[in-house]
């Protein structure tokens, strides 16, 4: 691995890590359980995940504080 | 020897922040510089952290490492994700910290800056942070389960629903107090109207630009909205020295408080990936910038405290909310020494991402303390003001007159100094044209945050950017609040609409959306209202009933807590839960029912409704009320004021009583002491990976 692919890994390291931390959708996580876990079931597509994610976050209490 | 070294460099901690407080206390007359207050309070912590925690962490609840967690058992790649311990604090600190901690010392330093300063300490490391942890524990040894799930669970149905019912309704004054904060900041301020209401097509342009344009590109999309951010900023100067833009933009209050429940009731119907996400997520970056970006500009500066450590207002003559040091101070600071809501967050996305046990610790205990360092901050940021100044921002025009001449008079009687002429060269630095009884406490936080950064970066010029920087951030963390908290409030209502009538409760059928969100709208609509024509300044009445509120629902939280750890057969451990419950009914129920019967008509609601009622019998007019009709008004806010402190005080008393039977209960033996958690099952993967 070369020094410029191994920024750009790390790059992308952080970009997950700052992703998670203001909870947006992390569709890999939910593609490579599913592949391990369910690899039979149906996977979402990465819109509708995204879609059912938002919906489900901004419906219950839990998420914003004052 | 080791140990005895680790004794007594801990010793030495302790009796550092101990020594520090004991001679703020002591200590009369000279200023003190805010690095004492940061020392002492981070000393504190430190002590609580190690200590304190502990027995939660091993005597309690004995957090095991080997044990599986939610995550790991229910892993969906959904919503239980076993995630590193940084990112759910990240995440769980982002959740928790929002106005709250920023607004409430700065209203309470009224009373001085040391009555705040050992709340917010003491009260952390014995209520807030001890109620997240407990709270947080529980639900992780219950598979995630929710506050309102387990009040019923481990209390019984009735706890069940006061819980549920509390929520909504502070819900609805939480937000009626932020938004009339954002409305008291942004009013006759075309700057800040412009910037702040341009952060709302910001939002739709990264809604849009991740969906359309770069879809699912969060960064991205968040870093060009910050740039835009600071667009906004300049956009706004340019208006407000713009002869024929400014009258446009200057709205008044009321209008402005109109303009609020419109984007209230957008928010709740539009999609969610349109305006709530983006918000979300940029509201999330600058609240940890701007958190940073505060401790920096308080160790760099290291400005001294103007502000006397006890000031004359402790006895509840105070202009900025009327009521004495005890118990009004413990109700003003909520968030930042014990907030019930992080009950909701704590039992809500964060336990189904811990990854071990014992992370819980770290992240129950030490986010809130770290949010108690922010209180302590914009305390110490509210109080770098001059008092005269300080009091001239939040004071109402009832106390100090509309002119700064009066302003200064009216200080001065309180024994404080305020120059007409520096109020006036200070108003037109930061870029206003009226900076007199901005009340709320976000404008003075502003002008202390513009007066530590200016310091830093850019000198006085910079002051008026810095200043609507500051008024910018606060009003987006408000209103994502708000927007948030309206569309999970109508789900919520949504929720009991179902039992009335099935389609109401459908989420996704317009005419109910439209309608539940309305409802939920107009209910915390009418209290914003209520407050923006309210003579005496609508924070002295709205403020303390969202604390009450807030310390309601950490009473329910403490209840759940003290009963699961009852039921684990810990009862020796219960004062853990129980010293911060007590404390928290006595604070709630003497704050509660002064609000409601006081004579003194500038603090109680009944007796202000009989002053009113007085005066219109008399023929005369209240002061700043022009019709009768207005006066009938105020009447009538007044009583739904003193019934809505009347429920949350009765619900108190019912939850009370509901667990403390449970607890005579299993301690007397007539009910066995059954724990409702999952049991022990080991970890499937080796520890440490």
């Amino acid at each position: 691995m070369n020094w410029s692919s191994s920024i750009l890994a790390r790059i992308a390291r952080a970009t997950r890590t700052l992703n998670r931390i203001i909870g947006a959708p992390d569709y890999d996580t939910y593609l490579s359980h599913a592949r391990t876990c369910h690899p039979d079931a149906a996977l979402m597509t990465r819109d509708e995940f995204v879609r059912q994610r938002l919906e489900d976050r901004y419906s219950r209490p839990g998420a914003r504080c004052c | 020897m080791r140990r005895f070294l680790s004794v007594l460099s801990w010793v030495l901690v302790a009796a550092l922040g101990a020594g520090i407080f004991g001679w703020i206390a002591l200590n009369r007359g000279e200023r003190v510089n805010a690095a004492w207050l940061v020392v002492a309070a981070v000393c504190f912590y430190v002590v609580a952290y190690r200590f304190y925690s502990r027995i939660i962490a091993a005597n309690i609840f004995a957090l095991d490492a080997n044990r599986m967690t939610p995550s790991e058992r229910l892993n969906d790649g959904r919503d239980f994700v076993p995630t590193n311990r940084w990112v759910v604090f990240g995440h769980h600190f982002a959740a928790i910290a929002g106005p709250g901690p920023l607004v409430g010392p700065t209203l309470a330093a009224q009373f001085g800056f040391l009555p705040g300063a050992i709340w917010i300490v003491v009260g952390v490391a014995l209520g807030g942070a001890v109620q997240d942890f407990v709270i947080l524990a529980s639900s992780v040894r219950r598979n995630g389960k929710s506050l309102g799930q387990m009040a019923k669970e481990e209390i019984g149905p009735v706890a069940g629903m006061v819980a549920l019912v509390a929520i909504l309704g502070i819900m609805v004054v939480l937000i009626a107090v932020l938004a009339l904060i954002v409305v008291n900041a942004l009013g006759e301020s075309p700057w800040g109207v412009v910037t702040v209401g341009l952060t709302i097509p910001i939002a739709l342009l990264m809604g849009g630009y991740m969906r359309w344009i770069r879809p699912h590109q969060v960064l991205e999309a968040t870093v060009m909205g910050l740039l835009l951010l600071v667009v906004a900023l300049y956009v706004g100067r340019w208006v407000a020295e713009n002869p024929a833009l400014a009258p446009t933009f200057t709205l008044s209050r009321t209008t402005l408080a109109w303009c609020i429940m419109v984007y209230g009731f957008l928010a709740s119907v539009l999609p969610v990936w349109l305006l709530l996400a983006p918000r979300d997520y940029l509201s999330a970056f600058v609240k940890i910038g701007v958190v940073a970006a505060l401790a920096l500009g308080v160790l760099i500066v290291l400005p001294p405290l103007e502000m006397p450590a006890v000031s004359r207002f402790v006895d509840g003559t105070g202009p900025v909310f009327a009521g004495k040091v005890f118990p009004f101070c413990f109700i003003t600071i909520a968030c930042g020494a014990i907030s019930g809501f992080h009950a909701l967050i704590s039992s809500g996305t964060t336990p189904k991402l811990l990854m071990r046990e014992p992370d819980a610790r770290f992240i129950g205990y030490g986010a809130m303390l770290t949010e108690s360092m922010v209180a302590t901050l914009a305390l110490i940021a509210a109080c770098v003001l001059t008092p005269g100044t300080y009091f001239a921002i939040n004071a109402p025009p009832s106390a100090i007159g509309t002119t700064v001449e009066s302003a200064a008079l009216a200080v001065a009687n309180w024994g404080f100094v305020l120059d007409p002429a520096e109020f006036t060269a200070l108003t037109a630095s930061v870029g206003e044209t009226k900076l007199l009884s901005r009340t709320g406490g976000a404008p003075s936080l502003a002008v202390g945050m513009a007066h530590l950064f200016s310091n830093v970066l850019g000198g006085t010029t910079a002051m008026a950017l810095w200043y609507h920087f500051a008024i910018m951030f606060e009003a987006l963390f408000i209103l994502t609040t708000l927007d948030a908290g309206t569309r999970v409030g109508r789900f919520m209502l949504q929720d009991l609409l179902r039992h009335i009538s099935e389609p109401l409760g459908r989420v996704a059928w317009y005419p109910a959306v439209v309608l539940s969100s309305a409802m939920f709208v107009s209910a915390w609509g009418y209290f914003l209202y209520q407050g923006v024509v309210d003579p005496l300044g609508g924070i002295n009445s709205l403020w303390p009933l969202f604390g009450i509120a807030n310390q309601l629902l950490a009473v329910v939280a403490l209840c759940v807590g003290t009963t699961v750890i009852v039921k684990m057969g810990k009862a020796r451990f219960a004062f853990i839960t129980i010293i911060p419950l007590v404390w928290l009914c006595i604070v709630t129920m003497t704050a509660g029912y002064m609000k409601i019967f006081s004579p003194d008509p500038k603090l109680g609601f009944l007796s202000h409704a009989r002053l009113v009622q007085d005066q219109i019998n008399a023929g005369t007019l209240p002061a700043n009320v022009k019709t009768m009709a207005e006066a009938g008004r105020l009447l009538v806010n007044d009583r739904v004021d003193a019934a809505v402190a009347g429920f949350f005080m009765i619900s108190v008393v019912i939850v009370i009583a509901a667990s403390a039977s449970e607890w005579l209960a299993v301690i007397l033996g007539r009910k066995p002491a059954i724990s409702t958690e999952i049991p022990f099952e080991p970890r499937a993967v080796a520890v440490g990976d």
